[in-house]
């Protein structure tokens, strides 16, 4: 399993794209709100905890057909299938790799994107921990999502159509520890259900999602 | 005689023959004497005035929006388990018909909502659960539409049909948690205090056997239309194969 | 087929260094269907440790739906197939090696994947040492071969499964990968081969698919499976 993370992580650093794409689009992102709602402060730091879990949402999005069709391309994907690392370890894997080259970076940038935005002083804090949170299960998501399209020539789109509103929960919930944050309220609340929902899926998902693979790869 | 032989698709193109017509004509009496009896023949509500019937309408096609997901849950979980391809097929039958009904109760309830809250739209968490539930028949039709293979088209659909059902209900939870609503409380269930008035309730209840046997006649035709085309399909390949 | 230098070999010698002990393969009966559409239908076949089958069979004609079934891959649509896919090692028409990753960590990906990490009889039996160093992607067609087919002695598994092994190879690496396969016979490996070409292997047999092509006959096995295919359509009018 270290083998397959290991050669992933390597993969994405090589060939560029993991790390500097979604952080590009995130920061392209948090740049044109301000275009689009004005530069009024108070509207901006209203809205900033919204405008960046979406835009962390929509970055993570931006990557995740890459998660199996290289693999699925190149041949890769079946042997891997057949050698002796279970598929759900595998789906496991690519998601983990997944976070570290996406999720991650996105949960470091977005306190420096929340000066940007205006973000409340006491939101810092919780918008990062909301994406640390929270990230792991849009990974984990995204990657049902693509092993679900990975047959599907261009299914980029596709995906999007089926892995988003898997996001609703995810989101509302995010958004709101990062919201209620940043207004100093309670967060007990939203920020249990989110952890809920991030490790359900975790512990969940690689099933559903080498249940997928298998039929993909028949 | 189990349930199970009606998964055989010969039988089931002769029973659904058979019973196509006289369910048709059922459904349409019932929709003609429930959408008859509620718009014509009930008094105006007290305080909504006569806004109030189209919930002959409303109401059902709501139901039936999500039971025709609930349909597609039970009818994936068999092709799942049995392989019996006249589930799978039903499933994918009953997908634009519950959308469809799930896009009328949206519309509907735009509808309702401006005289009754003074807004087409209110991201009340009812409203939006449709909305939500809407966009998951979307993605379930999408992935269907996009691949070739009936069997793996149905395999996958099936496992995002059963992921789906639960991040729906999760929706749903987060929905409610989110924005506490302006929707009025349920108005059918059956222990509640405040129910509607007999005299709204009968008319209704019409109404959605009406729209049950619609549901039902839709997805036979449906179904039937999606087994003559894999029938076509079996055909053409064995005639591809003797030729060769 | 068999060169006469070659005795019978000793079985059983070195069969430590498989995951699984090494045990004939055998086909009984087996159907196999891509897409849902029947191709070969009633294969039966026996394999011993030691030996290699050579399939044979024109193009289409089902031979890499088979390999995929044996690599269990997809499910036979009838039949069985001993040992389980436990037992296969699968090279399939693509490498699946990464061109941005040199062959040394192409090689150390699948070793550790496969519980190992010694990566040097690979590099040896291909002779793809003196490109350790290079990315996949600097490799001609056939060097690329080599390191998808050098990939295998690191799988630890009895039963090699090929696909076409030779397309873009020359003559001198066809016989480096006769000579890896013979040794994996001699090891107490098994190998199933679809190939046009002789590859000079001790102890294979040949095994043409084209008898055991699905027929449209009615009743025929291979359509039982076709729930919309019987024969009275009465039904669907």
């Amino acid at each position: 399993m270290i083998a397959l993370l290991a050669r992933d992580l390597r993969l994405a650093i090589r060939a560029g794209g993991g790390f500097g794409l979604a952080l590009a689009f995130f920061l392209i992102v948090v740049t044109l709100t301000p275009f689009a709602v004005g530069p009024n402060t108070a509207t901006l730091s209203l809205i900033a905890p919204g405008i960046l879990w979406l835009g962390a949402l929509l970055a993570c999005l931006l990557s995740l057909d890459r998660i199996f069709a290289l693999d699925w391309e190149d041949g890769a994907l079946d042997l891997i299938a057949t050698s002796p690392l279970p598929l759900e370890g595998a789906a496991a894997i690519k998601a983990a790799a997944h976070w570290l080259t996406t999720g991650l970076p996105l949960t470091l940038a977005a306190p420096v994107l929340g000066v940007l935005l205006n973000l409340p002083p006491p939101g810092f804090l919780w918008l990062a921990l909301s994406l640390a949170l929270g990230t792991p299960a849009l990974s984990v998501i995204g990657t049902f999502g693509a092993a679900l399209t990975v047959g599907v020539k261009r299914g980029g789109l596709l995906m999007s159509l089926i892995v988003l509103p898997l996001y609703v929960p995810t989101l509302i919930f995010g958004a709101e520890v990062a919201r209620r944050g940043a207004e100093a309220q309670a967060i007990a609340t939203p920020l249990a259900a989110l952890a809920a929902i991030s490790l359900a899926c975790v512990a969940l998902l690689p099933f559903a999602a080498a249940a997928a693979l298998r039929v993909n790869l028949r | 005689m189990s349930l199970w032989e009606y998964a055989n698709p010969t039988r089931f193109m002769r029973v659904t023959g058979a019973a196509l017509p006289w369910l048709w004509a059922l459904t349409a009496l019932c929709l003609a004497v429930g959408l008859t009896w509620g718009f014509f023949f009930t008094p105006d509500d007290f305080r909504q005035g006569s806004t109030v019937k189209i919930i002959y309408l409303h109401v059902p096609s709501a139901l039936m929006g999500i039971n025709a997901w609930l349909m597609m849950l039970v009818t994936s979980l068999i092709w799942l388990i049995r392989r019996h391809h006249v589930s799978a097929l039903a499933a994918k039958a009953a997908a634009p018909v519950g959308a469809t009904f799930t896009l009328i109760a949206l519309a509907t309830g735009a509808l309702w909502g401006q005289p009754m809250w003074g807004t087409w739209w209110e991201w009340d968490p009812r409203l939006t659960s449709f909305l939500v539930l809407f966009l998951f028949y979307l993605g379930y039709m999408a992935l269907w539409a996009a691949i070739e293979d009936p069997d793996t088209a149905a395999d996958l659909t099936s496992v995002l049909c059963l992921v789906g059902s639960v991040f729906a209900i999760l929706s749903r939870y987060a929905l409610v948690f989110w924005n506490q609503g302006l929707h009025q409380g349920a108005s059918l269930s059956l222990d509640a205090e405040e129910n509607v008035h007999d005299v709204f309730w009968y008319p209704l209840l019409v109404c959605i056997a009406g729209f049950v046997l619609l549901f039902v006649a839709l997805v036979f035709l449906r179904t039937r239309t999606e087994i003559r085309a894999r029938r076509i399909k079996a055909l053409e390949t064995r005639a591809r194969m003797s030729a060769a | 087929m068999s060169s006469p230098a070659a005795a019978s070999p000793p079985l059983h010698s070195a069969t430590t260094s498989f995951d699984t002990t090494p045990e004939p393969l055998r086909l009984a009966g087996l159907a196999v269907a891509r897409g849902g559409v029947p191709v070969l239908a009633g294969l039966e076949a026996e394999v011993v440790p030691g030996e290699a089958l050579i399939l044979r069979g024109p193009n289409g004609s089902g031979k890499t739906t088979l390999l995929r079934t044996l690599a269990g891959l997809q499910p036979p649509a009838a039949g069985t197939i001993a040992p389980g896919a436990e037992a296969m090692a699968y090279a399939s028409h693509a490498d699946g090696n990464k061109a941005t990753l040199t062959v040394q960590e192409n090689l150390g990906f699948w070793a550790r994947l496969h519980g190992l990490a010694d990566i040097a009889p690979a590099l040896a039996a291909f002779d793809l040492a003196p490109l350790a160093d290079r990315p996949a992607a600097a490799l001609s067609a056939g060097q690329k071969r080599r390191l998808g087919l050098a990939r295998m002695v690191l799988t630890r598994r009895p039963v090699w499964l090929f696909d076409e092994p030779t397309v873009s190879l020359d003559r001198d690496a066809v016989a480096r990968f006769a000579a890896a396969v013979t040794e994996h016979l001699c090891r107490g490996g098994l190998a199933v081969i679809a190939t046009h070409i002789d590859l000079g292997l001790p102890h294979a047999r040949t095994l043409d698919v084209t008898p055991f092509r699905a027929t449209a006959a009615p009743g025929d096995a291979a359509h039982a499976a076709d729930a919309f295919a019987d024969d009275d359509g009465s039904a669907y009018l």
